[in-house]
C-alpha cells in the first residue's frame, strides 16, 4: 500500500510539474522539423535544416528546435510527427510531399500544435497551414540556359515521383528551352526516390550513354553532378544544375548554375507569428519575389549572351512582369491550355497531372 | 522509341559496377549466415565501409588505402556485433538491427567534414590490347580493380566452402554447433573470425560505393543496399554463384530500367521501377524451389546462440 501510494504521489508531482510548465506556456517556444532524408544530403534537407538554423539565430533564446532525419514518408512519419508533438512542439514542419496524409491525420489529434506541410495541399484542420516554392520559375531559367547550352538537343531530366511540383519542373524547363532551342528534347527518368545516391547516379550515367548532355534533377543527392564530373573527365560535354543547394563544390564545370531553395524567410515569419500568437491557417507560395526561390552563381562556362537572357528573366520574374506559364501553350495531346497571353492561374498549377505540347512519353500515375 | 540508343556493351559493363557493391556485400553474409549466424547489421557496416574508405582515400589521396579502411572499418564495427552476440548472447536480430541505426549514426558523424569533397579516383585497369577488343573489351577488360576483386571472391568463397577443411569446420559449425564444439573446434571463434569477413566485405562494398559508383560521401547514401545483400544471400539459398546471379540480376534490371526509361520505351514506368526487386525474387525462388531445396540449405544453427554449456 505504502509503495503504491508513493508512485501515486510521484506521479500527481508529475503531473503538476508538467502541468505547471505548461501553465507559464512553455520558456520557449519549441520548433520541430521532420526531415525526409539526412541534413547532410546536400540539397533540399539541407537546404531545410539551413531554415531551421535561421530560425535559431533569428529569435535565439525564445526558441528552441528539433528535428529528425531520414523519416521515410507513408505510414512510418505518423509515429515520428506524433513523438514529435508528444515532446511538446508548439508548431512541426514536415518537410516532403509524402507526409501529407500523416501531417492531417496528427494535427486532427493535436488541435494546440500549429502544423505546416511542405509542398502539399490538404488543409483539413485549421491548425494546417501548407507552404511551397514555385521553383518552376527556377526550371524555367535553367531551361533557357540549357536550351542554348545542349549541342546533342537531349535534356535529361531525374525526375523523382509524379507529383505535380515535378512535372511543373519538368514543363517549365521544357517550355523554355523549347523557346531557345526548338529542337530541343526533353529525356524524363523516373527514379521513384527522393535520394538514392547511386541510383541517381545510374540514371545520371545512363542519360548520358544515350546522348544527353545537358542534366536536371528533381532528386536531392549531388551523385548525378558526380556522373556527369566523372563523364567529363572521360573526354564528355556535360552539364548540370545544382538543385535545392548551390552544390557549388561542382562548378563552375559540370554545375553551371543552381537552383536554390531558401526556406528561411517563410521559417522566420511564422515562427514569429507563432511566438506572437498570431499565426494562422494559410497557403504559402513564394517564389522569386520572396526570395525562397533562388538561382545560383551561373559560371564563366555559360556564354555571356546567355547569362544575360537568364539573368533577364530572372529579374522579369522577380518584379512579376513575367510569368513562366504564359500562353499559347497547348497540352501535350495539343488541345489548347493557355491562349495568347494568358498566364496559368495556381489552381491548375498545384494540381498539374499533364505535359505540355512537344514532351513525349506519358506521366506515370 | 528508340532502343538502338542502348548500347549493350555499356549496358553490362555499368551492371557490372551497380552489382558490385551487392555481391561484396551478400558474399560476407553469405560466410557469417553459413557459420550459423544472422548479421542484419550489413547496412550498418556497409555505410560505415563507405565512410571510412572515403575518408582515408581523401586524407591519404590513395584509394586502395581507403578500400583496406573500410574493410577494416567494417570488421571491427562487426566485431561489436560479435562480441554482443557470441559472448553476451544477446539476441541477434535485435543487435543486427541495433548495429545497422548505430552505423547509420556513426557514418554521418564521422562524415560531417566530408561532404562535397571529392575523392582520387579509382583508376580503371586498362589492359592495352585486350581492352580495344570490340565488345568483350570494354566488359572485360576495362573495369576498375574491385569489380574483378568481387568477381574472384565469389569464386574463392565457393571453393573454400566446397573443398577445402576450413569451409568444411564453417559449415559444420552453422549446421550444428553442438556437433562442433563436441568435435573440440571453437564454435565462438570461428563464428567471430566468419562475422569479421563478413564485416570486411560490407565495408568494402560500400567503399565502392563511396569511391567508384557515385563517387562522393553523402550521408545514407548506401540507401538500403545492405537490404538488397541480406534478400539475395536467402533468396540465393546460401550458394555463391546464385548470390552472384541474383545481384547482377538486380543490378542489371535496374541499370536497363534506367536506360530503357531514358530511350523512351513504352513500358509503363511503374512496372519498369518495381522489375529489378520482382524479377530477381522470380528467378531465384524458382531456381531454389523444388524438393524444399531452400529450406534444406539453410544452416541448420541459423540465427541460434550458442554456449558451450548447454
Amino acid at each position: 500500500m505504502k509503495r503504491r501510494s508513493l508512485l501515486a504521489a510521484g506521479a500527481a508531482a508529475l503531473a503538476l510539474a508538467t502541468g505547471g510548465g505548461f501553465a507559464d506556456g512553455h520558456e520557449k517556444t519549441k520548433v520541430g522539423f521532420i526531415y525526409v532524408g539526412p541534413i547532410g544530403d546536400g540539397g533540399w534537407t539541407y537546404q531545410h535544416d539551413q531554415g531551421r538554423l535561421a530560425v535559431e539565430a533569428e529569435y535565439g533564446d525564445k526558441v528552441e528546435t528539433i528535428f529528425q532525419e531520414s523519416v521515410p514518408e507513408g505510414a512510418d512519419a505518423e509515429r515520428a510527427i506524433t513523438q514529435m508533438a508528444l515532446q511538446g512542439a508548439d508548431i512541426i514542419f514536415t518537410t516532403s510531399f509524402g507526409y501529407m496524409d500523416q501531417t492531417n491525420s496528427v494535427a486532427a489529434k493535436f488541435p494546440d500544435v500549429k502544423f505546416e506541410h511542405a509542398t502539399g495541399f490538404k488543409r483539413e484542420h485549421p491548425n494546417v497551414a501548407t507552404y511551397d516554392a514555385r521553383f518552376y520559375e527556377g526550371r524555367a531559367v535553367i531551361g533557357t540556359i540549357a536550351g542554348h547550352m545542349t549541342e546533342t538537343n537531349k535534356i535529361g531530366y531525374i525526375a523523382s515521383f509524379p507529383i505535380p511540383e515535378v512535372i511543373q519542373g519538368i514543363n517549365a524547363a521544357y517550355l523554355h528551352a523549347a523557346k531557345v532551342n526548338p529542337d530541343v528534347e526533353m529525356v524524363v527518368t523516373w527514379v521513384y526516390t527522393w535520394f538514392d545516391p547511386a541510383k541517381e547516379a545510374d540514371a545520371a550515367r545512363a542519360m548520358i550513354g544515350q546522348g544527353v548532355d545537358v542534366i536536371m534533377q528533381h532528386t536531392d543527392s549531388t551523385a548525378p553532378q558526380a556522373a556527369a564530373l566523372e563523364a567529363n573527365n572521360e573526354g564528355g560535354r556535360v552539364f548540370t544544375f545544382g538543385q535545392a543547394s548551390d552544390m557549388a563544390s561542382f562548378a563552375p564545370a559540370p554545375r553551371i548554375a543552381s537552383i536554390i531553395d531558401d526556406w528561411s524567410p517563410y521559417y522566420i515569419k511564422r515562427v514569429g507569428q507563432v511566438i506572437a500568437g498570431t499565426w494562422e491557417q494559410g497557403a504559402s507560395w513564394g517564389g522569386m519575389p520572396e526570395g525562397e526561390v533562388v538561382i545560383g552563381e551561373i559560371t564563366e562556362v555559360v556564354p555571356a549572351e546567355v547569362k544575360a537572357e537568364a539573368e533577364a528573366m530572372i529579374a522579369a520574374i522577380t518584379d512579376g512582369t513575367y510569368h513562366p506559364f504564359t500562353g499559347p501553350i497547348n497540352k501535350q495531346d495539343g488541345t489548347p491550355w493557355l491562349a495568347e497571353g494568358e498566364v496559368a492561374d495556381d489552381g491548375t498549377l498545384a494540381g498539374m497531372s499533364f505535359y505540355v505540347e512537344g514532351i513525349t512519353g506519358e506521366i506515370p500515375n | 522509341m528508340d532502343l538502338s540508343a542502348i548500347s549493350p556493351t555499356l549496358l553490362i559493363a555499368a551492371l557490372m559496377v551497380a552489382a558490385t557493391p551487392i555481391i561484396l556485400a551478400a558474399i560476407g553474409e553469405l560466410i557469417v549466415e553459413k557459420a550459423g549466424v544472422l548479421n542484419l547489421g550489413v547496412e550498418g557496416m556497409m555505410i560505415t565501409g563507405a565512410i571510412c574508405g572515403f575518408a582515408i582515400a581523401v586524407e591519404s589521396g590513395s584509394p586502395l588505402l581507403g578500400f583496406i579502411a573500410a574493410a577494416v572499418g567494417g570488421a571491427v564495427l562487426s566485431l561489436l556485433f560479435g562480441v554482443l552476440t557470441q559472448y553476451f548472447l544477446s539476441n541477434q536480430v535485435a543487435t543486427g538491427l541495433g548495429l545497422t541505426l548505430f552505423g547509420l549514426g556513426l557514418s554521418a558523424l564521422m562524415g560531417q567534414g566530408y561532404i562535397g569533397i571529392r575523392p582520387p579516383t579509382t583508376s580503371k585497369v586498362d589492359i592495352p590490347v585486350l581492352s580495344e577488343i570490340p565488345v568483350l573489351g570494354p566488359i572485360l577488360f576495362n573495369q576498375d580493380l574491385v569489380v574483378y576483386f568481387a568477381l574472384l571472391l565469389v569464386v574463392a568463397t565457393w571453393a573454400v566452402l566446397k573443398f577445402s577443411r576450413a569451409g568444411l569446420i564453417l559449415r559444420a559449425v552453422g549446421e550444428n554447433h553442438d556437433a562442433a564444439h563436441a568435435l573440440g573446434y571453437k564454435v565462438v571463434r570461428v563464428r567471430l573470425m566468419a562475422i569479421m569477413f563478413g564485416g570486411a566485405c560490407a565495408g568494402l562494398g560500400g567503399a565502392y560505393l563511396s569511391l567508384a559508383r557515385v563517387p562522393q560521401w553523402t550521408e545514407g547514401m548506401t540507401a538500403g543496399a545492405g537490404w538488397i545483400a541480406l534478400a539475395i544471400v536467402v533468396f540465393g539459398a546460401w550458394r555463391p554463384f546464385r548470390v552472384l546471379l541474383g545481384a547482377y540480376l538486380f543490378g542489371g534490371v535496374t541499370v536497363l530500367q534506367l536506360n530503357l526509361q531514358a530511350a523512351g520505351a513504352n513500358i509503363p514506368v511503374e512496372y519498369l521501377s518495381m522489375s529489378p526487386y520482382l524479377i530477381t525474387i522470380a528467378v531465384l525462388v524458382i531456381m531454389s524451389s523444388g524438393k524444399a531445396k531452400a529450406a534444406l540449405n539453410a544452416p541448420a544453427c541459423l540465427g541460434r546462440q550458442f554456449h558451450a554449456s548447454s
